[in-house]
């Protein structure tokens, strides 16, 4: 069954310029699934039409069945997870504070506390060493474990991941993007991930959607993206070493 | 004459402590209030600018002849609660208005309603602009309450007025100094408050 549906969308800009035009693309449940493309194809665009962040012109996209004009904007956002780059994170709240967050924000019944400690043991970050530390002590690469931790903190059906890993050195995206891997199955999480990486769209998702100037060219499993040979997708595969 | 400073100087302190803390509970709520609709910025700050730019006792002047206001303590109250308000409600819009959109967005992607964006994100990172502007109404405040005291305000100005008048240096000096070291006391601790509210980067 699919839990998020882009039906036909088109968004425009302010200024009427189209920013998706007859965007469509399936998110079953519990799979990932990567939009890759050059930038300003309108990714990211499609990603905020998810949580309601923004709306569509034209079409509709429907979360859990029902569509997002229709949900309350406030349930949506929080069952679904964001994870964006690192500026995400919280500048004035220690880790355990920006995890606890989304929980408390959604009044989470049990105990907050023990919860950020599972989160945080989850992505590997022991409790005792980082709750009380601020995002400015961490490197970029424990920033973006406490943004993964935050995002699934409320225990979210879906994650929406905005080039999570895009500003990592390549050893830390590398052991990254294997640890969200293992977590996505381990969770059985349904993700949509964007990222202007096909290496990485291959080694996180289960399928690629491959966007160009906001329109979805091509959706493929790993195995037909080595078989494509599609101009789009051979350029990104070229961009990427493969 | 000593008896008669210490009761000059908690006049001052009281007036002073009055009318920024009416100008607190007006000015931030008021400025938090301009962030959500940034159409009326231009004028109420516009406004809060006009009130701020006429000469102290001028806008004394302008207060007196008008039906409820008259010579006394409540003029002095509202002419330095409205100085007052510029500094704070300029500080509130200013220090929301420069909390990083990315980190709104994730505030509000997250599932924030206003109430909690506001609360846990925008009212602290914009707290030390805030207590900033606070800080400047203070200060403000101080010295200005000195100039209230020919229309009845009481405090520190009545011993420098009164000193002026009589030619009595050692008056005009029990006046101005603890007025001077009033506005530098309350600038330092003000400052410290802002720096403990200042969060760590």
């Amino acid at each position: 069954m699919s839990f998020v549906v882009f039906d036909d969308v088109g968004v425009r800009a302010p200024d009427g310029r189209a920013i998706l035009d007859r965007f469509s693309l399936d998110v079953p449940e519990g799979e990932a699934v990567a939009i890759v493309g050059p930038s300003g194809g309108g990714k990211t665009t499609a990603l905020k039409l998810v949580n309601a962040l923004r709306l569509p012109s034209s079409g509709s996209v429907r979360v859990a069945g029902r569509r997002t004009t229709e949900w309350d904007p406030i349930a949506l956002r929080r069952s679904a997870g964001y994870v964006i780059q690192e500026i995400g994170l919280f500048p004035h709240l220690t880790v355990a504070e920006n995890v606890a967050l989304a929980p408390v924000i959604a009044g989470w019944p049990g105990d907050v506390e023990a919860r950020v400690d599972e989160l945080l043991e989850l992505v590997g970050l022991a409790p005792a060493d980082y709750r009380t530390r601020y995002p400015h002590e961490l490197s970029g690469g424990q920033r973006q474990r406490v943004g993964v931790a935050r995002a699934l903190a409320a225990d979210p059906p879906l994650v929406l991941l905005d080039e999570p890993f895009a500003a990592l050195d390549p050893v830390t995206r590398f052991a990254l993007q294997g640890e969200f891997r293992a977590l996505l199955e381990r969770l059985r999480l349904t993700a949509i991930f964007v990222t202007h990486d096909l290496r990485e769209a291959l080694r996180v998702c289960d399928r690629v959607a491959v966007v160009v100037d906001g329109r979805v060219v091509q959706t493929l499993t790993p195995v037909q993206v080595r078989t494509s040979s599609h101009p789009v997708v051979r350029a990104l595969k070229e961009a990427s070493g493969l | 004459m000593s008896a008669e400073v210490g009761w000059a100087t908690l006049e001052h302190i009281v007036l002073v402590l009055a009318s920024v803390g009416l100008a607190t509970l007006v000015g931030v709520p008021l400025g938090i209030a301009l962030t959500r609709r940034p159409a009326w910025q231009r004028p109420v700050l516009g406004f809060a600018n006009v009130v701020q730019t006429i000469p102290s006792l001028a806008l004394f002047g302008l207060l007196i002849p008008l039906p409820f206001f008259g010579i006394g303590m409540r003029t002095a109250l509202v002419a330095l609660t409205l100085y007052a308000l510029l500094p704070i409600l300029r500080g509130t819009v200013t220090g929301i208005a420069t909390v990083d959109p990315a980190l709104r967005e994730a505030a509000v992607g997250m599932g924030m309603t206003d109430t909690q964006l506001l609360r846990h994100v925008e009212l602290p990172l914009a707290a030390t602009v805030i207590l900033a502007g606070i800080r400047v109404a203070t200060v403000i405040g101080v010295g200005v309450a000195t100039i209230a005291a020919p229309i009845g305000a009481g405090g520190l100005g009545v011993l420098v007025f009164s000193g002026l008048a009589s030619l009595d240096n050692a008056r005009i000096l029990a006046g101005a100094v603890p007025a001077a070291l009033l506005a530098l006391a309350a600038d330092a601790a003000l400052g410290l408050l802002e720096r403990r509210v200042r969060w760590p980067r």
